[in-house]
């Protein structure tokens, strides 16, 4: 099976996960959409590793997954801190600069 | 698209055939993440992608990062976002009605046109170029080439990510942190303001919720003297969610027996 295969797939998954980031209004959903669009990314270069027969490709992988795990962790933790002070996980809610 | 038939036809291969089955699943899944209504099925549903893809790291001799990806993402990163949906519960945000105008057709149109880009590009940059795979790499076995590079050439940038995850820690462990800028009420202080207050009208607490002899009740609200549903009676989040039955459907002068005698 050529590999490239799952290149196709993997720019799938990152093309809904940014729909994902525009359509929906929860906070945590959007979120989720973004961790879906870093996974994308990370399938793309699990597969190119696999395509040259180098190894870096999956060290990167590796950082992406770290530096996804430390923006949940950040990101979870303004959800929550805004969630307190107005009572919403909506996106739409913050809109305080705009007025 | 006959290509894409003649390698769908050619299954002899057993990663092939995961490919086949797992692929479109997760494809499937992920759009279903879009599409359904509650937050925590979104979760569910991230889930299961990130489970695919571990298995698609695995088949591409990438051993380490598929267990990673299971013990990282489904494990810690999927369960926290759990927590937090716990944590925040459900408000109107998980309704999936379009609050700006004409956003939904732009936002579908721009995906499939980017989409489309990637996919023809990548059709174009790959075609004819065959794996040459990891089998030479990951000869020592896959760990140790991963330690190898990770300590030798990388060793610059895995420390900056290390000081980033510290950072990142310390960070929401200051986001967290509470800072009440009012004194919390002792219990006796909440005692005298309730009787001390304008009304006399909770000082016995809030009223329980109705519990009428033909439903177990915690979601119908209970009935005042005149009549009413007494509002207070049912718990906010329950209200919330939807999951509040309406009183009227146990009132004795409208009771339809037929129904009852089928239950």
């Amino acid at each position: 099976m050529d590999a490239s295969n799952y290149l196709y797939v993997s720019a799938l998954l990152f093309t809904i996960g940014a729909v994902g980031v525009v359509v929906r209004r929860n906070a945590i959903v959007v979120f989720m959409c973004i961790e879906l669009m870093l996974n994308a990314a990370n399938l793309s270069f699990v597969t190119f590793s696999r395509i040259n027969g180098d190894l870096d490709g999956q060290v990167m992988a590796f950082f992406t997954m770290v530096v996804a795990a430390c923006e949940v962790v950040v990101g979870l933790a303004i959800i929550v801190t805004i969630y307190r002070s107005r009572r919403s996980a909506s996106v739409d809610d913050a809109s305080l600069l705009k007025r | 698209m006959l290509q894409l038939a003649l390698e769908v036809g050619q299954t002899a291969k057993p990663e092939a055939v995961m490919f086949w089955i797992l692929g479109p699943l997760a494809v499937v899944a992920s759009l279903a993440m879009l599409l359904v209504k509650k937050a925590v099925h979104s979760a569910i549903l991230m889930a299961f992608v990130m489970i695919v893809l571990a298995i698609f790291y695995i088949a591409q001799d990438a051993v380490f990062l598929g267990i990673v990806q299971v013990v990282v993402y489904t494990g810690a990163v999927m369960m926290l976002f759990l927590f937090i949906l716990m944590l925040v519960g459900v408000d109107s945000s998980d309704s999936l009605t379009e609050t700006i105008r004409g956003l939904r057709p732009i936002a579908i149109t721009a995906a499939v046109g980017f989409g489309g880009l990637l996919v023809s590009l990548l059709g174009r940059a790959t075609i004819g170029r065959s794996a040459q795979g990891l089998t030479e790499a990951n000869s020592e076995g896959n760990v140790q080439a991963l330690a190898q590079l990770l300590f030798s050439t990388h060793v610059w940038p895995f420390e900056v990510i290390s000081a980033l995850l510290i950072t990142a820690a310390l960070g929401a462990m200051v986001l967290a942190h509470h800072q009440s800028t009012t004194v919390r009420p002792t219990q006796r202080q909440l005692s005298i303001d309730r009787f001390r207050g304008e009304t006399l009208g909770t000082a016995a607490g809030l009223p329980g919720p109705g519990v009428y002899a033909r439903h177990n009740a915690v979601d119908v609200p209970a009935l005042l003297p005149d009549g009413t549903p007494a509002a207070g009676s049912v718990n906010a989040t329950l209200e919330a969610r939807g999951d509040m039955l309406d009183y009227k459907k146990f009132d004795l002068s409208e009771v339809n027996t037929k129904v009852e005698e089928e239950k």
